[in-house]
């Protein structure tokens, strides 16, 4: 980091070259020093209520309510899979994950093939009408959710079907069904994802498609070989959002299931909360088992996940 | 294809059309409705929901003006503290080489649902500072153990004994707790999109400007600002919505309980433990209402970008 020039050196301070490298190291250790302190001091504070969480629900159940868990890195081998045992072993705990997946995966699934569908008709059919209503789709976006609780419960209520579901439980459709859930989370993901899609179909090469068409192919074909096939990062970061959604969702879960067989874990774990009350050590071991798929899908995606949200809101 | 028959593309669209028709665009027109509507939704009472927001006669149970000033603070503080968080965050981490690592680190709340995140920050906000992080991490440095998602106090009561408590209405600071578990877990998304849009500047531009002798200060606030204002408006209008609809959160940690409601929490309790449907859905109009400007804003840079497309 030495000055070459005495030129520039001078201007700066008149130095000999050597002083210069001395001001010139400290001036970057004085840049340097403050910018690492003040970003790692912040990774820290965030990282600090998650290790806590997780620490927590390892400790023996007495050590949590009486001491820190800062205090485990006095005896770092003191943990113990007790509190995950008690919380397994509550009622409803191993059945909601199972909950959580049966109403996560079809809502996923649902949501990417309908969105999939309008977008590609969005981004490359023509029709009357076709950017006004791509804008009210949009616009759809900020619609708050708990304000279509009501006329959506009524409807439900109505068209409640009391028929089994067979082999999931709960009933056929309506309120209290597996089936009534997917569909308003797929409704309730569209605007977004038609949105994301959209945008995504439409900055595909022209020529493919036009190429396709002149061979003959369907919509159908070129839908299924070529957009769908070429989309897949797109379609890989709303799979992503999604499932967060509804994996992490209470509003609904709450309003539309009722019946506590079929709740998923962030509802059960609301209940924990209200009976459990400042029984930490469940509480940790619960909270941690309902955000560990999350977390490990996103370490596992994490690529697409920033990709997605640079799909919907940057790009555009 | 060229030869496409004219009901192709609706056929394409219509489970879409279909599903938003009945839970969204049904649910709003709906909404108005019942908002003219007397509680069980049988008698039209004219404004008479509105008159209850406005006139406030029942404080002890659903304070509205309380939920309209504390939706008004999340709106303001939790949108500017995690702007310019994300901002400070996205630019600092430019300069290092474990970039990645640290955008990661600070994104993990997102991938955390509102009820696990109400877990850990019960938990972080704990008032026996023996178990709660926060209380034990300002008790060496002279702070008093506080009832953070309790205490209605104004936040200068724990700076110093000073200030008599004074501060209006949804300054408390249990509203800033809350407020920030919501920074905690969307600082994140500021970062990785404001950072996506910082690595578009040219580096030219920003060593062209330290040539010229600015600082970081003054590149920061004449160079970044301005060419990432686009980007930053995004970012901005995104956390708006999120601060407008604030439900989970604040659900899960106080259940609208020690003046924390927000216009959401109120919505819920009037409607769904209430059974006031004329109440409840007046309180959503509102709330529409407030999210109006912002669709409008939306609307616009979608227009901006056909025409850019």
């Amino acid at each position: 980091m030495s000055r070459p020039d005495p030129a520039t050196a001078s201007v700066a301070a008149p130095a000999s070259p050597r002083r210069g490298w001395i001001v010139a190291s400290a001036e970057w250790f004085g840049a340097r020093v403050p910018l690492h302190l003040a970003l790692i001091t912040l990774m820290v504070l965030w990282s600090i209520p998650t290790i806590a969480l997780l620490v927590s629900s390892f400790r023996p159940p007495g050590d949590v309510i009486t001491s820190g868990w800062w205090n485990s890195i006095k005896h770092p081998l003191d943990f113990t899979l007790d509190n995950y045992d008690r919380v397994m072993s509550q009622r409803n705990m191993g059945q909601s994950f199972v909950n959580s997946l049966i109403i996560t995966v079809p809502s996923t699934v649902l949501v990417i093939l309908v969105a999939a569908l309008a977008a590609y008709a969005f981004a490359w059919m023509r029709f009357p009408g076709r950017n006004t209503l791509f804008l009210v789709v949009v616009a759809l976006l900020v619609v708050p959710l708990q304000m279509t609780l009501i006329p959506v419960l009524q409807l439900y209520v109505h068209l409640t079907v009391d028929a089994e579901m067979p082999i999931l439980g709960g009933k056929l459709f309506g309120v209290g069904s597996f089936s009534g859930i997917w569909v308003a989370h797929t409704a309730y993901g569209l605007p977004f994802a038609v949105f994301l899609l959209r945008n995504f179909f439409g900055g595909l090469p022209r020529d493919v498609f036009e190429s396709a068409y002149l061979d003959g192919a369907s919509d159908l074909r070129v839908f299924f070989r070529i957009v769908l096939p070429l989309s897949m990062p797109a379609i890989a970061a709303l799979t992503i959002f999604q499932f967060l959604w509804v994996w992490n969702d209470l509003l609904l879960a709450l309003v539309l299931l009722g019946d506590p067989n079929l709740a998923p874990m962030t509802l059960t774990i609301t209940n924990l909360v209200s009976s459990f009350g400042t029984a930490y050590q469940f509480l940790t071991a619960a909270a941690f088992i309902s955000i560990a798929l999350p977390l490990l899908i996103f370490f596992a995606l994490q690529r697409y996940f920033v990709q997605g949200i640079l799909a919907g809101a940057v790009k555009g | 294809m060229i030869g496409r028959r004219w009901w192709v593309p609706w056929l394409w669209l219509a489970p879409t059309l279909a599903l938003l028709a009945v839970f969204l665009v049904y649910p709003v027109v709906d909404t108005v409705r019942r908002s003219l509507l007397d509680a069980r939704s049988d008698k039209f009472v004219g404004l008479d929901n509105y008159r209850f927001i406005i006139d406030n006669p029942q404080p002890l149970i659903s304070d509205t003006h309380a939920a309209l000033l504390n939706n008004f603070l999340w709106l303001t503080v939790f949108t500017v503290i995690t702007v310019a968080l994300g901002l400070v965050l996205a630019v600092l981490a430019a300069r290092v080489r474990y970039e990645a690592v640290a955008k990661a680190t600070i994104f993990i709340p997102m991938a955390i649902s509102f009820v696990a995140a109400a877990v850990i920050w019960r938990f972080m906000y704990e008032f026996n500072s023996d178990i709660g992080t926060v209380n034990a991490a300002i008790t060496p440095l002279g702070g008093e153990p506080t009832r953070w998602l309790q205490d209605t106090g104004a936040p200068q009561t724990w700076l110093t004994d000073a200030g008599p408590d004074t501060m209006p209405r949804p300054i408390q600071i249990n509203n800033f707790a809350l407020i920030a578990v919501g920074v905690w877990m969307w600082a994140g998304f500021a970062v990785v999109v404001l950072s996506a849009g910082l690595k578009g500047i040219s580096t030219e531009i920003l060593d062209a400007a330290r040539v010229d002798g600015a600082n970081e200060w003054q590149i920061l606030r004449r160079i970044i600002v301005p060419i990432l204002s686009p980007t930053i408006v995004v970012v901005a209008t995104t956390l708006v919505i999120q601060a407008l609809k604030k439900f989970d959160l604040v659900w899960v940690m106080t259940a609208g309980q020690f003046k924390t409601d927000v216009v959401s929490t109120l919505f819920f309790k009037e409607a769904f433990l209430f059974r006031d449907f004329g109440v409840g859905a007046a309180l959503a109009v509102v709330l529409m209402l407030f999210v109006v400007p912002i669709m409008l804003i939306a609307i616009r840079r979608f227009q901006f970008q056909e025409e850019t497309r």
